[in-house]
């Protein structure tokens, strides 16, 4: 008997460990010879921990599977969820750069390749000089956040001269809500390995960087081992899968700053310093990691690159809206029902997302508000769920989608607390390199609590936004207003303490 | 966690063994500071000396980051996350609840020496929390009960 479980540290976290002992101890009871298969997760996260059993060549789902139902799960008794590619969640996605996440073993490079794998890096090594064209065909744009054209980005690298060049992986996710890099490093770390390794033979880098998170242990020990192997393959060091080119991936652990996931931050972090924000220009582009050219690239965006190699760029450009190109991993969190991970092309309206995909709140209240793009990003309020799901529609809306992590909250949520939250935040992790973010965060705080203790200083808020906004060097003090003031625009009942002082 | 004391042959070994990187002073943190728990003052001159460079920028880095601590934690370290997503399943609440109960309050360890709480700003389990980690490893779903018993172990 053949199973698969996932070893995903949301499954883990919920004891998937224990499952897999008493699977195999029910197991060896029964006389059952059993082969656990520890996968990534499907990303339908309220089943998790996930098992799969299969059935006439199809993966069947159970879950969320407790140890308590291992012998229930033997003796046939336990209801299952069908063939989990049927069921809606997943079967409704367009899977291009989680292809392969739950579906094969992390670290076997034969199931990589058996899927797919280093197709995309031996297409891009039969005509190194395409590759950054391609990319631009493609219409990838920085899944990080930012949304800059990754193509454009590897083209400022290409041509720069320089003695050494380096490929920067951001995987320092701490937004709130987020979680696909994550997901992505523990379930198909080589699709990252050969994301980098196509990037440096592009531009010409032969030394990269994957700047992880210490919050993920276990995206930290996958990678860890991801690297070795891929080593020892050739997929890294010199001759890349025997070509003239060479390239090596060092992993470095941050050390639990927010503002070390904006690009200089990180890159001054890397180099021993300080995570404090440098002023642009230069790009890291043309002076990045120690003054060298650098591309800075999310996880998902450098993991998206293969397939795009793969598939060819016509494909992936084929899908998504208006100039959001492609798919986007959206991550479904907070209260919601059915959370988890849901890649699609770019154009579903939030309203889909929220009501239909993710079944509306767990707790059974109405939806109230929903934070989309981090701690950075707007509350959206129900009004506005019919803005569909890409960089220019969610800007428009006054919003972003950031690193695309959706937050349900249900009608019991307080929006000046959450909005006192955003400017705590901004205070809790501002790097104080510049005034308004630095001072203007805390005064934030107070302002805020004088607004709910009923004195009318609303304007002062205003005021004080607007100076964060316009005056911050980058994203955490100038995007803080989002959430600060869609909550007050948006929500103002919730601030009515104030709006009765001022009658 | 070792038992050893962070002596100056301990740490400087410690220190030579990273020195090879391009900028190697973050990973030389991360190692002192899992060999010994926290990072000792010894070992600021010590690094200075290795790396070139001033005791104020050592100390300016340890001090820069969330995760280097300059004095020993308790026994457990209980990090509970206080980012938006838990807080739309109660996570506010529920730190509210772990601190009461073990008397003490962020960044501060309980008085027998037990259990060090501090926040974190995610641990990546949106879809299932609230969340919280002990001793480096996650928890999904927690409720204050069940970390307050673990912790107690």
């Amino acid at each position: 008997m053949k199973v698969w479980l996932s070893c995903d540290a949301a499954a883990r976290a919920l004891g998937a460990d224990e499952v897999a002992d008493r699977l195999a101890e029910e197991a060896a009871a029964r006389g059952i010879a059993l082969e656990i298969k520890r996968v990534g997760a499907r990303g339908m996260a309220w089943l998790e921990p996930l098992l799969e059993v299969e059935r006439d060549g199809v993966r069947h789902a159970f879950g969320p599977m407790r140890a308590g139902d291992v012998a229930a799960f033997f003796d046939g008794r336990l209801e299952g969820h069908g063939p989990t590619e049927d069921i809606p969640f997943f079967a409704r996605q367009t899977r291009l750069t989680f292809a392969r996440v739950g579906r094969i073993v992390p670290l076997s490079l034969d199931e990589y390749e058996a899927h797919g794998g280093l197709a995309g890096l031996r297409a891009a090594l039969a005509e190194p000089g395409r590759i950054v064209q391609q990319v631009i065909d493609s219409g990838l744009r920085g899944r990080g956040g930012a949304g800059f054209p990754t193509g454009i980005k590897w083209q400022t690298v290409a041509e720069a001269e320089a003695d050494r060049k380096y490929i920067v992986c951001n995987a320092d996710e701490g937004d709130s809500g987020t979680f696909a890099d994550r997901m992505l490093m523990e379930g198909d770390p080589f699709s990252l390995i050969e994301g980098m390794a196509i990037a440096g033979v592009a531009v010409g880098a032969t030394t990269g960087y994957i700047y992880l998170r210490s919050e993920y242990p276990d995206a930290i020990a996958t990678l860890t081992r991801a690297l070795d192997i891929a080593r020892e393959a050739g997929l890294l060091g010199q001759g890349l899968l025997g070509s003239p080119h060479a390239f090596d991936i060092e992993l470095r652990m941050g050390a639990g700053a927010y503002v070390c996931g904006e690009e200089t931050a990180l890159l001054n972090s890397l180099e021993g310093k300080r995570g404090v924000v440098r002023a642009k220009p230069p790009l890291p582009a043309l002076k990045g990691f120690f003054g060298k050219p650098t591309v800075v690239n999310n996880v998902l965006s450098l993991a998206t690159v293969p397939v795009i190699f793969e598939k060819g760029a016509e494909h992936y450009a084929s899908l998504g809206i208006g100039r959001s190109r492609g798919t986007m991993p959206i991550q479904i969190a907070g209260n919601v029902a059915r959370g988890g991970l849901f890649e699609a092309g770019f154009g579903l309206p939030l309203r889909t997302l929220v009501e239909d995909i993710a079944g509306g709140t767990r707790s059974g209240r109405p939806v109230k508000a929903v934070q989309v793009g981090g701690p950075l990003g707007a509350y959206f309020a129900p009004d506005q769920f019919d803005t569909p799901f890409g960089y220019e529609e969610f800007d428009a809306a006054g919003g972003l989608i950031g690193h695309a992590g959706i937050v349900v909250f249900d009608d019991s949520a307080d929006m000046a607390r959450m909005a006192r939250f955003a400017f705590e935040f901004c205070a809790a992790e501002s790097c104080g390199k510049c005034t308004p973010c630095r001072i203007g965060s805390v005064r934030g705080v107070e302002t805020i609590d004088r607004l709910i203790a009923g004195e009318d200083v609303r304007g002062l808020i205003e005021d004080l936004c607007e100076t964060l906004r316009e005056g911050s060097l980058c994203a955490l003090g100038g995007f803080t207003p989002y959430p600060v003031m869609s909550a007050l625009e948006r929500f103002p009942d919730d601030f009515a303490p104030a709006k009765e002082a001022a009658q | 966690m070792a038992d050893t004391p962070p002596t100056a042959r301990a740490l400087s070994a410690l220190i030579e063994a990273q020195q090879h990187r391009e900028g190697p002073l973050l990973p030389l943190l991360h190692s002192i500071h899992e060999a010994f728990g926290h990072i000792p003052e010894a070992a600021v001159p010590l690094i200075a000396d290795a790396l070139n460079i001033g005791r104020a920028e050592v100390h300016g880095v340890v001090s820069f980051y969330h995760d280097f601590r300059t004095k020993p934690a308790g026994r457990h370290v209980l990090k509970i996350c206080r980012a938006e997503a838990c807080q739309a399943v109660g996570g506010a609440r529920l730190a509210e609840r772990v601190l009461a109960q073990l008397g003490t309050t962020w960044h501060a360890t309980t008085e027998n020496g037990a259990v060090t709480v501090e926040p974190v700003y995610c641990l990546g389990l949106c879809a299932n929390g609230p969340a919280a980690m002990i001793d480096g490893r996650p928890l999904a779903g927690v409720t204050a009960e069940e970390l307050i018993a673990e912790v107690a172990q």
